[in-house]
């Protein structure tokens, strides 16, 4: 089976059924199934997400990019600290990066000040950890390859055409 | 006092219209229409492509380009044409930008057809052929493919209706709406008749991007000998997702292209500037987008084709553009009334087969440029729709 193509369909839409992957791929259902369920145990799908639009929602959220530098520990490098703020369950995700800082974390809350407290309080007294630097987000145009803003949202105005 | 009536050129009065628009017009008074019936692609042209045609705005390119279309426009055609379908052209001479392939098609015709002459149209097709046909004074004279034989043109279909007034074939595959494409071998036939009768074919080869399965698209002008006998019209519409930037190109012979350059010239002048550096990045830079959009309608070709059959109505599977086009006839209504019955009961807006020419009728075209979800909403629609017949 094409792997490759199924993970991908399933990124963009973790929604299509067996056999619509299956009528999609040209494969069976069952061996649809089979190979997501491997996928699955072997932690290549590592779970499924809806993508939420929480502005639109009404919903109060605020979230922030974190960049944070760090002294690296002598046998564990980044991995002990990158292992200690993951599991905040503030966290969305953590990233080791090149350039100016060591790891961008994004984080999320209720409010603005939530997320301040947060750094102040959990991350930036962690042993090792030499700066932050908080970065909120103010409008997100685009997530997950998915466009949020509505100035740019994808709108169909085909169909007005008498012979195509 | 003014009669319009006899003013008015009576062989485009009598020209009937477009057997879509009637759909269109129920479709457009509706809520919550679900339409599987538009011929355009659902993605925006890509982003890079854009960027070209705002970039030669802020730099104030906006004039006239040379009628034929800029030359390096036609040199990156030129080698797009034999990258991909290893026919090759002198872009000086043998390439003309159009404004779409329509316009191709409409200088073709005109530049080709005397009062009288006749112009062999397999159907179904797309509906402008006999039209234009008719316009530019010649008489059409129809070639019904058959579902047997996958609506692809024989031979010996051919052969059976050229007289000594046959001036032109046209040959429009990969086909709207059946989605048939021609095998090499079929059109090798096809090219024996075409050098018999001295004949010419205006290849429309719009979708050529657009084939599925092993065998890709064979232009008709690689065949030995006919590159002589053709004018291959094709675009960026269908290939690059660019319908609104109106822009295609003939490539053919010396003396028939510098003769359709003449007509261009004095009806449009040049095809939009804008449009023509967009096309110049796509055809640079735009091979990789229309492989990843064929793949995209690959993927739902067979979605579609999966729930039509389930559906319980035939299907031949289409290998090429973005069409299906099931067979209703199990149903006993005709095409017309199965579109007006779903239209207004369920809110899906398809075209009846009929629409490309009378052979259609019993089938629909349905297309497959939407988004999944957007399919899978229809075909459950059409599934509650057959339920209730």
């Amino acid at each position: 089976m094409a792997m490759e193509q199924l993970l991908e369909l399933l990124q963009d839409d973790a929604k299509l059924t067996d056999s619509q992957l299956a009528a999609m791929l040209g494969e069976s259902e069952e061996d649809v199934k089979k190979a997501i369920t491997r996928y699955e145990k072997d932690g290549v799908i590592k779970g499924y997400h809806a993508l939420i639009n929480w502005e639109r929602a009404g919903s109060q959220k605020a979230s922030a990019f974190i960049e944070l530098r760090i002294t690296p520990k002598k046998d564990t490098g980044f991995d002990e600290i990158a292992g200690r703020i993951l599991n905040f369950p503030e966290v969305e995700s953590v990233y080791l990066m090149s350039g100016g800082f060591d790891l961008a974390v994004t984080v999320s809350g209720r409010t603005m000040q939530d997320i301040a407290m947060f750094v102040a309080k959990r991350l930036s007294t962690i042993d090792g950890v030499l700066s932050t630097a908080t970065h909120f987000v103010l409008t997100k145009y685009k997530d997950g390859g998915v466009v949020f803003n509505s100035d740019y949202e994808e709108i169909d105005e085909r169909g007005s055409n008498l012979c195509d | 006092m003014i009669d319009l009536d006899t003013l008015l050129n009576p062989t485009i009065k009598q020209i009937k219209p477009s057997g879509i628009r009637k759909y269109f017009d129920i479709a457009n008074e509706m809520e919550d229409v679900i339409s599987l019936s538009v011929g355009e692609p659902d993605f925006h042209t890509p982003w890079h492509i854009r960027e070209a045609g705002i970039e030669s705005l802020e730099k104030g390119r906006t004039r006239y380009t040379p009628n034929r279309g800029f030359a390096v426009l036609r040199e990156e055609i030129a080698k797009f044409i034999s990258r991909h379908y290893h026919v090759d052209y002198t872009p000086e001479t043998d390439i003309l930008v159009t404004v779409g392939g329509s316009e191709a098609i409409d200088l073709c015709m005109r530049c080709v057809l005397s009062p009288g002459d006749e112009v062999l149209i397999p159907q179904p097709s797309f509906v402008c052929y006999e039209p234009i046909a008719r316009m530019a004074g010649g008489v059409p004279v129809i070639i019904e493919t058959k579902p047997e034989n996958g609506f692809r043109l024989t031979a010996e279909e051919v052969e059976e209706k050229v007289t000594d007034k046959t001036k032109l074939l046209v040959l429009p595959y990969p086909n709207n709406p059946t989605g048939a494409v021609m095998r090499r071998g079929d059109l090798e036939a096809i090219a024996k008749v075409v050098e018999k009768h001295g004949l010419l074919v205006l290849s429309d080869e719009i979708y050529a991007s657009l084939t599925y399965g092993e065998e890709k698209h064979v232009s008709f002008a690689s065949l030995p000998g006919m590159r002589e006998h053709t004018v291959l019209v094709n675009g960026f519409s269908k290939s690059h997702s660019m319908t609104g930037w109106r822009l295609g190109y003939a490539a053919g012979p010396k003396g028939l292209i510098g003769l359709m350059t003449k007509l261009h010239q004095f009806a449009i002048m040049s095809a939009p500037t804008t449009s023509q550096y967009a096309a110049i990045e796509a055809m640079r830079n735009g091979d990789d987008d229309m492989e990843y959009m064929r793949g995209q309608y690959d993927l739902r070709r067979r979605l579609i084709l999966d729930g039509l059959n389930k559906l319980g109505l035939k299907c031949f599977e289409p290998e090429g553009a973005f069409y299906v086009f099931p067979s209703i006839k199990c149903t006993g209504l005709t095409s017309g009334e199965f579109c007006e019955k779903l239209i207004y009961s369920k809110h899906v807006a398809v075209v009846p087969g009929d629409a490309f020419g009378a052979c259609g009728e019993g089938f629909l075209r349905i297309s497959y440029c939407y988004s999944v979800k957007h399919i899978t909403e229809a075909l459950e629609r059409m599934e509650a729709f057959l339920k209730e017949l």
